[in-house]
């Protein structure tokens, strides 16, 4: 077990990424190194890449990058998720110059259609996309917009580019220095900058080389707080905890269809098992109600 | 005004199209997710230009005058896939004609 001040996300914040597909922690890249990135990649344009299959370890050796990554709560968000020994696929720094500079030169700009990245993907596992943002987002600036939730979705990357609007959605506006972790399904896109700043934002997609399996701090991870509970009950005092584990796995996104959002709760728990190495647990019954089954008799 | 050769005798009628994504198969169910598309060029929708769904539910729609053309149909889960989730299942398509 590690100790708290390791950087490692607790059990809590894993579950939220297992209900929501992404955390966000702001502010926790320092004021300095913010800087340094966003100096060097205005003098020297975008780091160089890495061959898809690189241990993280060994990229980006020398850079501000590297500083970023070396943090100790950074260093503890991609253990606790990827795990240790993560591999690098690939990352990308998007520039988002004002809107105003292109409608100058009769460019009509258009936000990115909503999209999951890559390709189909049906793997248990799954990457991290650590999106950092070197400088301060406001609201003009158009940061990322993401549809939490939407990650255990199977579709084919620009399919989904028809979905303009979701209740629910969210768009990142952050102090510098923050840091979203994302799960490699949610489905996001670019918008538009309506700010006279560029906005610049480090994505680096990252995957990991062993099984996710209790890499984080699991000191809040009691039986007590993972037991099985009275469901559909309103005098069960846990059901009206929102921090508790079982009530983050079961919250249901504004956006969630009546039907789907239940398989959706299924699925989730499906992928708190592959975290937790535990294949019969389940979250208020949602698993083992439709994996009850004794057989029938001379069968 | 006429715009282009095939408008010289008649004016064409031009197509809205709003499409709301809705909580279940039911019209009266509430807005989840909307896309809309302008197709007298007047006005330019894209992704996350909304924050408030234009309508509680699709029966908003229709009585505020959006016709509906086309809805989703009710299908068996795929056997093997019952509980993948993948795209919005409830997408229900609507118009207005404008000259």
């Amino acid at each position: 077990m590690s100790t708290a001040d390791d950087g490692l996300l607790t059990s809590r914040e894993v579950a939220r990424f297992v209900a929501r597909g992404f955390l966000q922690f702001d502010a926790i890249v320092p004021d300095e190194l913010n800087r340094d990135v966003l100096a060097a990649v205005e003098r020297d344009g975008p780091p160089p890449g890495n061959p898809a299959g690189t241990p993280l370890a060994a990229c980006y050796a020398g850079t501000p990058i590297r500083g970023v990554l070396d943090l100790p709560r950074v260093r503890g968000i991609v253990r606790s998720l990827v795990g240790p020994d993560p591999i690098f696929d690939h990352h990308g720094v998007h520039f988002s110059q004002p809107a105003r500079s292109f409608e100058q030169r009769g460019i009509k700009v258009h936000a990115q259609h909503t999209h999951q990245d890559s390709t189909i993907d049906l793997r248990r596992a799954f990457d991290v996309q650590l999106f950092y943002f070197p400088q301060a987002v406001t609201p003009q600036m158009g940061g990322t917009r993401f549809v939490p939730g939407t990650h255990l979705r199977i579709v084919n990357e620009a399919a989904i580019a028809r979905y303009q609007n979701f209740v629910g959605q969210q768009k990142v506006v952050c102090p510098a220095g923050t840091l979203l972790a994302c799960h490699h399904g949610l489905w996001h896109g670019g918008e538009v900058n309506h700010s006279d700043t560029t906005r610049y934002m480090l994505k680096v997609r990252l995957a990991p080389s062993v099984p996710q399996v209790r890499h984080w701090n699991t000191a809040d991870l009691t039986p007590q707080a993972v037991a099985a509970r009275p469901i559909f009950d309103p005098t069960e005092a846990s059901c009206l905890d929102a921090e508790d584990i079982r009530s983050i796995l079961c919250r249901p996104e504004p956006w969630f269809e009546a039907d789907t959002g239940r398989l959706e709760f299924i699925n989730r728990i499906r992928l708190w098992r592959y975290l937790l190495g535990d294949e019969r647990a389940d979250v208020d019954y949602w698993a083992g109600r439709v994996e009850n089954d004794p057989g029938s008799p001379g069968a | 005004m006429h715009r282009g050769r095939a408008n010289l005798f008649v004016m064409p009628l031009r197509q809205n199209v709003l499409i709301l994504y809705l909580a279940s198969s039911a019209l009266d169910s509430k807005v989840i997710a909307w896309t809309r598309w302008d197709g007298t060029g007047d006005q330019t929708f894209m992704a996350g230009d909304g924050s408030e769904p234009p309508f509680k539910t699709g029966l908003h729609a229709l009585r505020a005058g959006w016709r509906l053309f086309q809805f989703s149909q009710l299908l068996p889960e795929t056997p093997g896939q019952e509980f993948r989730t993948s795209y919005l299942k409830y997408e229900f398509a609507f118009e207005q004609l404008v000259e």
